[in-house]
């Protein structure tokens, strides 16, 4: 297209000019090719789209920014919250019009592969941020890539878990956190006849409802085969469990509506005593005043089907607009690196619970001492990678349906699930096979 | 509007004057340039304002043109310096009727229920805002204490910023926590799970929407109803008027070129009221209150946009308020109402 020639040429001229002003430029003389200058000596303004929460994570964020900005005091990042919701569709506009995108996205797992497809971000291969790139969890890692080069470095992982009460648990004579489905249903027999409060809350929303599906062995669909699996015997199977476990009361009903903010605020009100959901509440559940604190916080493993037990590997990248001008990249690479490294991860592990996604914090003090993160371990060991695709933000929207029509209002699980496949097949992935 | 009818006048009277003298044109030019270059503004902003946008969101509605597909090339710049560039593989193209095919028999989204869900609404929504709207002008506009008070506060929801209205209200009726329940339980009746039920949660929506609607039906009315002579009133009471023969034979007649072209906006307004479907029931349960607006939002702008489907969607919606406002037309014109 025309407009993307121009933008070409732009981006060319940009570079070229950026290589002739760093030729002339001889403050320090050493040139360019060595990246770690002196940290004062970089100074660039960046531009930082923060999605986290801004109550319970942003602040933990903007003291990390007072620390990167004590060793590069010239680097001004300009730290602005921007709403989960609406962060990758304003993100979208502004990369298209080429300009008003932020330097530095925090970008969801699952919108790496899309935004790199649609060329808004830069390849970082081959730059400092890679170089040790095998410390990085592997599977958080994997959301970066697309078409065989990376586009992000992962800043936090997470998975589904098991959150649980641990007073409720006692007061119902439950020792260890069930396993399975089948034992969940046990626990809660015993949490609603010894406490008469709710036992399990399962939000009626897609994403929530993976774990039933990779419990029998099954998936969304299988992007090395292309092939549409939503329907497949396992997923039914999975879904049916979870539909079963509402209409036996093991789990409360969920409202078709803020199912998400009414199971929050029940199991903060202690009026739930098993909700699955990720870690990024746990600050949330630890500063709720009716909660008692992270002493009551039970995590464990989300309970398994007859085939395993695992959550789908969630978390945030740090990626980096492809429109931001050559001469930033510098600075840009330094503040990632700083905000990625070992050290800043077990920061915020400490501070937030944020889970980290590098080996090597693991093996830090703060981290290793810290309960909660310690206990999100074996979580993390079975999450499932999903699959990266381009394509892989659209399968939500009609799993948020079947979830409503199956757990709302009891409708077959099978037939919901073919409703599923076929959009999939006609919307989404049109090139796969049923 | 009365620029496009003369732009339009000049091709429809162009033949005609090919066999008039040579010289009349630029002598009508000579005579009236200045009524040209006082037309010319209106008629460039109004081109690049709505014309283009319009013809172009038609065009588009004949591509395949996605997110994905827009650029002939991909370019990924590396963090390295170089700029690497691949030919998008299939990039867009002209697709003629396949959208509107695939959109009308169901294939892609979900129009026909939604369309009917939006009919629904429409009716409901235009027909309660509109009979609240006019009792409450009514009432207002006799003498009573603290008038003044009454209408500033009745206006009041207009000042609310409408997703701050949209969200109290989602919140007044929440299954577990909203008020709404909580009345109900308070007075002994069993709590509704409002957003389960496809008419119940388009009822909390339609709530919202007449909310937020009343007031400019009052102020509309009221202003209609000033308008009409009190002579009228005082000759109908002389002839022994009930008040309701009164309200039905001099009310609703003065009223009536007010009505009628707030009737007609109030419905446009609602049929394409997005905010409120959009922040209040969110489609729910399971997309089953999504109106058509909202069914296109998501169906075109959930993942990698869609930009053909979104025209496709825009310009059916159009189509069927261009006929409804035809016939509207059509029927305020054999009752003899200039309009």
């Amino acid at each position: 297209m025309r407009t993307r020639s121009v933008g070409m040429i732009a981006t060319a001229l940009a570079v070229v000019l950026t290589a002739a002003a760093c030729g002339g430029n001889d403050n320090s003389g050493s040139g360019d090719t060595k990246p770690a200058t002196d940290p004062k000596s970089l100074s660039a303004q960046l531009t930082w789209w923060d999605t986290s929460d801004p109550k319970n994570e942003g602040p933990a964020f903007q003291e990390l920014i007072k620390k990167f900005n004590a060793s590069y005091p010239n680097v001004k990042v300009d730290y602005q919250s921007v709403p989960f919701a609406d962060a990758q569709n304003k993100f979208k506009t502004a990369a298209a019009a080429k300009s008003g995108a932020p330097d530095i996205l925090r970008a969801e797992v699952a919108w790496v592969p899309e935004l790199a497809s649609l060329g808004y971000l830069y390849n970082l291969d081959g730059s400092e941020l890679l170089k040790d790139e095998s410390d990085f969890l592997a599977t958080p890692m994997s959301s970066n890539k697309y078409a065989g080069k990376t586009y992000g470095v992962p800043q936090v992982t997470d998975s589904l878990a098991l959150l649980y009460n641990k007073k409720m648990f006692e007061a119902a004579g439950i020792t260890a956190a069930p396993k399975t489905w089948a034992e969940v249903k046990t626990a809660a027999a015993a949490i609603k006849s010894k406490t008469g409060k709710q036992a399990l809350f399962v939000n009626s929303g897609g994403y929530f409802l993976l774990p039933f599906i990779y419990g029998e062995g099954g998936d969304v669909v299988d992007a090395a085969a292309k092939k549409i699996t939503v329907n497949g015997p396992q997923a039914v199977a999975g879904i049916k469990i979870a539909q079963d476990l509402v209409k036996d009361g093991t789990a409360v009903k969920p409202p078709a509506n803020d199912a998400y903010g009414n199971m929050m605020t029940l199991f903060k009100e202690q009026k739930v005593a098993m909700i699955i959901n990720g870690p990024w509440e746990v600050n949330n559940i630890k500063s709720a005043p009716t909660f008692g604190g992270l002493e009551n916080l039970g995590v464990a493993p989300v309970p398994g089907g007859s085939v395993k037990a695992g959550g789908p590997v969630g978390g945030h990248n740090y990626t980096i607009w492809s429109g931001m001008p050559q001469e930033k990249v510098q600075a840009a690479v330094a503040f990632v690196k700083f905000m990625a490294s070992a050290e800043s991860q077990a920061f915020l592990a400490e501070k937030v619970g944020l889970l980290p996604t590098r080996t090597s914090a693991y093996d830090l003090p703060g981290v290793k001492s810290n309960a909660t993160v310690a206990s999100f371990k074996p979580v993390l060991e079975a999450a499932v990678a999903r699959p990266w695709i381009p394509e892989g933000g659209q399968f939500f929207g009609p799993m948020d349906k079947m979830a409503v029509e199956v757990l709302v209002q009891n409708k077959d699980a099978k037939a919901s699930l073919d409703t599923v496949a076929k959009t999939y097949k006609s919307e989404v992935v049109k090139d796969y096979s049923n | 509007m009365s620029t496009a009818t003369v732009e339009r006048r000049t091709p429809d009277t162009a033949p005609g004057r090919e066999q008039a003298p040579p010289g009349r044109l630029r002598r009508s030019w000579d005579k009236y340039w200045y009524a040209w270059a006082m037309v010319t503004p209106v008629v460039i902003v109004l081109g690049v304002l709505v014309f283009y946008p319009l013809a172009r969101g038609i065009y588009l509605s004949f591509t395949d043109l996605t997110e994905a597909n827009q650029q002939r090339e991909v370019c990924t710049p590396s963090i390295t310096g170089e700029l690497t560039c691949q030919a998008n593989p299939n990039g867009w193209k002209f697709v003629g009727l396949d959208n509107y095919i695939q959109v009308l028999s169901g294939q892609i989204g979900q129009f026909w229920p939604q369309f009917w869900t939006t009919l629904i609404w429409t009716v409901a929504c235009v027909v309660v805002t509109y009979s609240i709207g006019m009792g409450l002008a009514v009432l207002l506009n006799r003498p009573i204490r603290g008038r003044g008070i009454y209408r500033v506060l009745l206006i009041l929801p207009w000042a609310v910023p409408g997703f701050v209205s949209a969200f109290s209200w989602r919140f007044m009726f929440n299954q577990e926590f909203g008020v709404v329940n909580g009345l109900l339980k308070a007075i002994g009746m069993q709590p509704v799970a409002w957003f389960d039920n496809q008419w119940t949660a388009l009822t909390t929506a339609i709530i919202t929407n007449v909310w937020l609607g009343v007031p400019f039906m009052i102020v509309t009315l009221l202003g209609g109803l000033t308008a009409i002579p009190a002579e009228l009133y005082e000759a109908a009471t002389i002839d022994g008027a009930t008040p309701w023969q009164r309200f039905k034979n001099v009310t609703l007649p003065g009223l009536r070129p007010v009505s009628m072209t707030v009737l007609l906006l109030s419905t446009i307004w609602t049929f394409n009221m997005f905010p409120v479907i959009f922040l209040v029931t969110r489609g729910q349960p399971a997309g089953q209150t999504e109106i058509l607006v909202t069914g296109a939002y998501r169906a075109a702008f959930e993942g990698i946009r869609n930009y053909s489907l979104a025209s496709t969607y825009g310009v059916l919606i159009l189509s069927i308020l261009l006929v409804f406002s035809v016939f509207y037309r059509r029927a305020l014109r054999k009752q003899g109402e200039v309009w």
